[in-house]
């Protein structure tokens, strides 16, 4: 990587912000061209490719036997994991999740499990003894910028095209199924850079080398369900409520390739 | 089964909460500055029954050097719970939600410092969590900001901070660890510089309506000041100088 040529976009990003344009010509509150796909796995339980832009991430399901938590016999649950693959990026590296991976997944798991879209009762099998856990795993592919935004796509659209393993005598049978996991609502993750004095939705890699602060936001059909507010620099209450604002508009474009 | 539960009310007809606090009402607080003598700055805090430990070292050499910037100084900020601090024992190892907690928190007091100043060095700033209820990482970031304070390095702003969010149906400040535990409990921890009020940390778990968020901003930036308030104190407090009868004595 050669990073004075990282530099010189950076420059040309703020430059053109200045004058309201962004460097791909999109409009500030405009999102990349979403295609979902599910040609991931087929021993995936649910799956989905979502290219954001030139973002690809890949998730896929597994739903897995386990013990419920004591505090909470009758539920399953579900987690959600992001890896940061060094294939997607030149600065990505092997190795144990580093805080920024471990930030994208939970931010990706709380909007997701806060919004209450799955009834973590439905996963019980026998109280206090076994239940369902859902694991959500989510590779990145290429990052091309804005990882949040399209690993939560990945993970709402692969749960919603999950399907529930047929059990016999307590254990899985592979490749048989019954029925689907039960899901309520479509949270959409929502993410804003700042750059300068300007706030842009969709972030790509070149305006997330300039920006100086990031927000998220998770929002259902008619509520909020997560906030993350990342990076160094600060947002006003204004570029909040607007951030909101945008971001129930574009939730409902993205609501539609779930 | 059915478990015959009693309906809690979080806040009666008075506008009483559990623990007998009005809506907007803080726990109490108290910060003393300056208490680990081989650390540059430090902090205790006491918010409600969370007590919490910062020590500040730095700016000092930046290492290893790869993670060093030639523009700025490198703030390493570790959030850290004691094993004993939580009902359960915690496993020692950080966690994922600790390493997130350090990561936004260590965000959160870079936009107070300048760090601009101070190129190629590291400024570690150490959090441990000695008991806690509700509200921990706010009132990490409460420590943290007057032991770095302490330490005299050049800031621009304090960062202050509450959880703000609701239980029973009401947008409350501060909540508790049995308001967070309410069925509908929604946290939403925040921070701000308190002369600009610019939002520096915000996060945010469980459904809430765009207009409960707003009012809950409101309330949180009047306990937040509340809180700058205390920060101050305690820093003005490390160096009252009394006097007594021998004569002039530092505190």
């Amino acid at each position: 990587m050669r990073p004075e040529l990282w530099d010189l976009r950076v420059d040309k990003v703020v430059a053109d912000l200045k004058n309201g344009s962004r460097a791909d010509g999109r409009k500030v509150d405009e999102v990349r061209k979403v295609v979902l796909t599910k040609d991931v796995s087929e021993n995936a339980d649910g799956q989905a490719r979502v290219k954001l832009g030139e973002t690809e991430v890949i998730a896929g399901v597994k739903m897995v036997l386990g013990t419920p938590y004591p505090d909470s016999p009758g539920q399953g649950s579900i987690s959600v994991g992001a890896e940061l693959v060094p294939m997607a990026d030149p600065t990505y590296e092997n190795g144990p999740p580093r805080s920024d991976a471990v930030e994208l997944s939970r931010v990706v798991d709380r909007g997701i499990r806060e919004s209450k879209t799955i009834d973590f009762s439905d996963l019980c099998i026998v109280e206090g003894e076994q239940v369902w856990i859902g694991f959500v795993d989510i590779y990145i592919v290429n990052n091309a910028g804005n990882l949040f935004d399209a690993c939560g796509l990945a993970a709402i659209s692969a749960l919603f095209d999950t399907k529930m393993p047929k059990l016999e005598d307590g254990r899985i049978v592979h490749h048989e199924y019954n029925g689907k996991l039960k899901l309520k609502h479509k949270p959409i993750l929502n993410t804003f850079a700042k750059i300068g004095n300007t706030v842009i939705a969709d972030p790509s890699n070149f305006e997330e080398k300039a920006m100086s602060a990031r927000f998220s936001v998770t929002v259902t059909e008619d509520n909020i369900t997560a906030f993350q507010k990342g990076l160094a620099g600060s947002f006003s209450v204004s570029e909040i409520d607007n951030a909101i604002d945008v971001a129930y508009k574009n939730s409902k474009q993205m609501r539609k390739f779930v | 089964m059915a478990k015959k539960e009693e309906k809690i009310v979080y806040v009666d007809s008075k506008g009483k909460r559990l623990d007998g606090r009005k809506v907007n009402e803080l726990r109490p607080i108290k910060i003393k500055a300056g208490v680990i003598p081989r650390a540059n700055g430090s902090a205790y805090l006491e918010w409600g029954q969370n007590k919490v430990l910062a020590s500040v070292y730095g700016p000092r050499e930046c290492l290893p050097k790869h993670t060093a910037s030639p523009y700025k100084a490198v703030l390493k900020f570790t959030y850290k719970m004691s094993s004993f601090s939580v009902p359960d024992r915690k496993n020692p190892r950080p966690g994922r939600r600790e390493i997130e907690i350090s990561k936004v928190c260590g965000e959160a007091l870079e936009k107070a410092i300048f760090m601009e100043r101070f190129p190629n060095t590291q400024i570690d700033v150490t959090v441990n969590i000695v008991d806690s209820n509700a509200g921990s990482r706010i009132a990490a970031l409460a420590a943290a900001s007057v032991a770095l304070a302490d330490a005299g390095i050049p800031m621009r702003d304090m960062v202050s901070g509450t959880g703000v969010g609701r239980a029973g149906g009401k947008v409350i400040v501060d909540l508790n660890k049995d308001e967070e535990d309410a069925p509908d409990a929604v946290d939403v921890p925040l921070a701000i510089l308190p002369n600009s009020k610019e939002i520096v940390l915000l996060q945010l778990d469980g459904v809430f309506s765009k207009k409960e968020w707003q009012e809950a901003y409101k309330l949180g930036v009047e306990a937040s000041l509340e809180v700058y308030e205390k920060q101050k104190e305690a820093l003005k407090e490390k160096y009252v100088i009394t006097e007594t009868k021998k004569g002039v004595e530092k505190k």
